[in-house]
């Protein structure tokens, strides 16, 4: 179980958060670049000093400043792992996988019976005359990573890292990852820009915005339910926030956003409530939808974005009001002759939009 | 570009003069040499001591100079500390001190009068005119070279190394031996070489602190300003002898410092997004594929 609290000031940046993880579960937290997420790791790791706060691992205090607490990074039972992954290269795979566990004095035999373990398990027994200049990105990664977790840590700290993969060894190695972090009994982080990823990784996500904590919740939770216009963007999601104005007795009630009036389902609830669409809930037309759609707005496609990159969906940023993302596949986009400037109706249904506070 | 004429003009003079003032007086020399009169000469008595005096003194010297110089290349090269400025200065000084001034210095300090004096004698210790004398005169001399080279060679190792030691349980004296001092090793290597070369090569603060007492404090460069004034054979022969060292040195250290440990090699910067189907603006600028 690990629980943080951490202050730092950098310049003009401040971090603020508090974190809490079970022990087995990945955190990962999200963020912009510049938006805190090496930092928190750092102070978790011991290679920065927070300016105020309380770190506690398993029952051991690493840093708690009131009382004066700070053990320094190389008695704390963390795997750090950069984001270049950092090996040493002036040592072979095999020197570097043993370089924690004779830092902690063990025996020559152990050692070299630990890391032998450690490279079968990991599939790389046969690099471990290699020196790092040698690897592919995804062998150095496997390397890092088996460099960490030889020394079986409490806490794993994972600071992006499949940023620096190219994207056909990334989807190989995220695979490979997730079902690594799987199996850890320890307590881990993983720290991403990309959300994607994070759906991928996280028991739990943490989003991170200029410092502090946006939103810590299930992915489900953030996808479903983003408490705000940042988290929202971040997940790929449609937020509305307004106020319910008027219920028809169907079931259904208006919400008047400061863009429009949205029809959804009458959540019981009066007030100030969000509401948040999935892009693939929207569809997008050349001519206004008949029938009973309630919720159509007109507008200008503002952008066409693969996602993913060479994926079978399109995301459509639309200048409605309010603005709305559709997320739609590529035969869609090209039997509609769609492209950027062209005038279109985008509509979604009321029934399954449940506002919320 | 085509440079102006008179430009180039005042280019190749400057050349000239240059190649003039430091490669004439090097051609002439060796234009004097007679390669078995210099075998010969290497075998005399005098020339040999002073050849062995002077490796031995400042291979010595050298050792001190990396023994101490090392942990003070280390504090330099950390983060900033009370009186980094001061140390840094202190250990540039000899650089810019004039030798002879060092040699009187190190008398006042350690000579039979001076500061350290009186404590040294009744150790039984006398410094002064003695071959460790010659050795510490050197050591004093030579030793910016090692400090400031080995001070920046630690520096370069990347921060992300010492942290990932860190985090694999490596305490801060592991680090030093086990991360730092390998990457570093090239700078290091060159700066005790370089260091050497100082103290082969020093001749003003040892006649003033060691003197020039021959087989004890006689080092070559002593040898040579002694021969100029009776033996202009033997002073030749030292000369060759000093110039093909100094230039095997610099040798040395541009084939050694090209190899450096490599790296792993960056991973490729991740692909740029597909452009979307349809995007004027960029088709116009010709960014799109």
């Amino acid at each position: 179980m690990l629980s943080a609290t951490l202050h730092k000031r950098l310049g003009g940046f401040a971090l603020a958060v508090s974190l809490e993880v079970e022990p087995g579960a990945t955190l990962v937290i999200v963020g912009e670049s510049g938006a805190g997420k090496s930092t928190v790791l750092r102070l978790l790791a011991g290679l920065d000093a927070p300016d105020a706060g309380r770190i506690a691992l398993d029952g051991r205090t690493y840093f708690d400043r009131e009382a004066g607490v700070a053990v320094p990074p190389w008695e704390r039972d963390v795997g750090y792992l950069a984001q270049d992954y950092a090996l040493f290269p002036h040592l072979s795979v095999a020197e570097n996988v043993a370089f924690g566990l004779r830092a902690q004095g063990m025996r020559r035999r152990v050692v070299r019976d630990r890391v032998a373990r450690v490279l079968d398990r990991f599939g790389i027994a046969a690099l471990a005359d290699r020196r790092p200049a040698e690897l592919s990105g995804g062998q150095q990664q496997r390397v890092a990573l088996a460099r960490a977790l030889v020394l079986e840590p409490r806490l794993l700290l994972l600071d992006e890292p499949l940023a620096a993969l190219d994207l056909q060894t990334r989807r190989a190695v995220r695979g490979e990852l997730r079902r690594t972090l799987e199996s850890l009994p320890c307590v881990t982080l993983y720290v991403t820009h990309h959300p994607l990823e994070a759906v991928a990784f996280g028991d739990r996500i943490a989003v991170l915005e200029a410092g502090r904590l946006a939103q810590t919740g299930t992915p489900d939770d953030l996808l479903r339910h983003p408490r705000s216009a940042y988290v929202a963007e971040l997940m790929g999601v449609n937020l509305f926030q307004g106020r319910v104005v008027r219920r028809d007795g169907g079931g259904l009630v208006e919400v008047r956003t400061p863009h429009g009036v949205i029809s959804a389902v009458d959540p019981g609830e009066e007030g100030e409530v969000l509401v948040a669409l999935s892009p693939r809930e929207v569809t997008v037309h050349l001519t206004p939808p008949g029938g009973s759609a309630r919720n159509v707005f007109p507008g200008q496609i503002v952008e066409l974005v693969p996602e993913p990159p060479f994926g079978e969906r399109v995301r459509v940023a639309l200048d409605t009001r309010p603005p709305l993302v559709a997320e739609i596949t590529r035969e869609a986009v090209a039997s509609l002759g769609l492209r950027e400037g062209l005038s279109v109706f985008a509509s979604f249904k009321a029934t399954g939009l449940v506002p919320y506070r | 570009m085509r440079r102006p004429r008179g430009f180039t003009l005042a280019l190749a003079a400057a050349l000239a003069g240059l190649v003039a003032l430091l490669g004439l007086p090097l051609l002439s020399l060796l234009l004097r040499v007679r390669i078995p009169d210099l075998a010969a000469r290497l075998q005399q008595p005098a020339v040999l001591d002073a050849l062995r005096l002077s490796l031995v003194t400042s291979t010595l010297a050298t050792a001190l100079v990396v023994a101490l110089g090392l942990p003070v290349a280390y504090l330099l090269a950390g983060p900033s500390f009370r009186g980094k400025t001061a140390l840094e200065t202190l250990v540039q000084l000899p650089m810019v001190l004039p030798p002879t001034v060092a040699g009187f210095v190190l008398l006042l300090a350690f000579g039979r009068q001076g500061a350290l004096g009186p404590l040294l004698a009744k150790l039984g210790l006398t410094l002064p005119f003695t071959t460790a004398a010659v050795v510490v005169a050197q050591a004093f001399m030579s030793a910016p070279f090692f400090i400031s080279t080995a001070a920046a060679g630690l520096r370069e190792v990347e921060r992300r190394y010492l942290d990932a030691a860190a985090t694999l349980r490596a305490t801060p004296g592991r680090i030093f031996r086990r991360v730092m001092l390998p990457l570093a090793l090239p700078a290091l290597a060159a700066g005790a070489v370089m260091s050497w070369a100082r103290a082969l090569g020093e001749f003003g603060a040892t006649i003033t602190f060691a003197g020039n007492l021959p087989g004890v404090t006689q080092t070559m460069p002593l040898a040579v300003y002694l021969a100029l004034q009776s033996d202009l054979d033997a002073a030749l022969a030292l000369s060759v002898i000093l110039v093909l060292v100094s230039l095997g040195v610099l040798v040395l250290l541009r084939t050694a410092r090209l190899r450096p440990i490599a790296p792993p090699a960056p991973a490729p910067p991740p692909p740029a997004p597909p452009l979307p189907g349809d995007r004027p603006a960029l088709r116009a600028l010709g960014d799109a594929p």
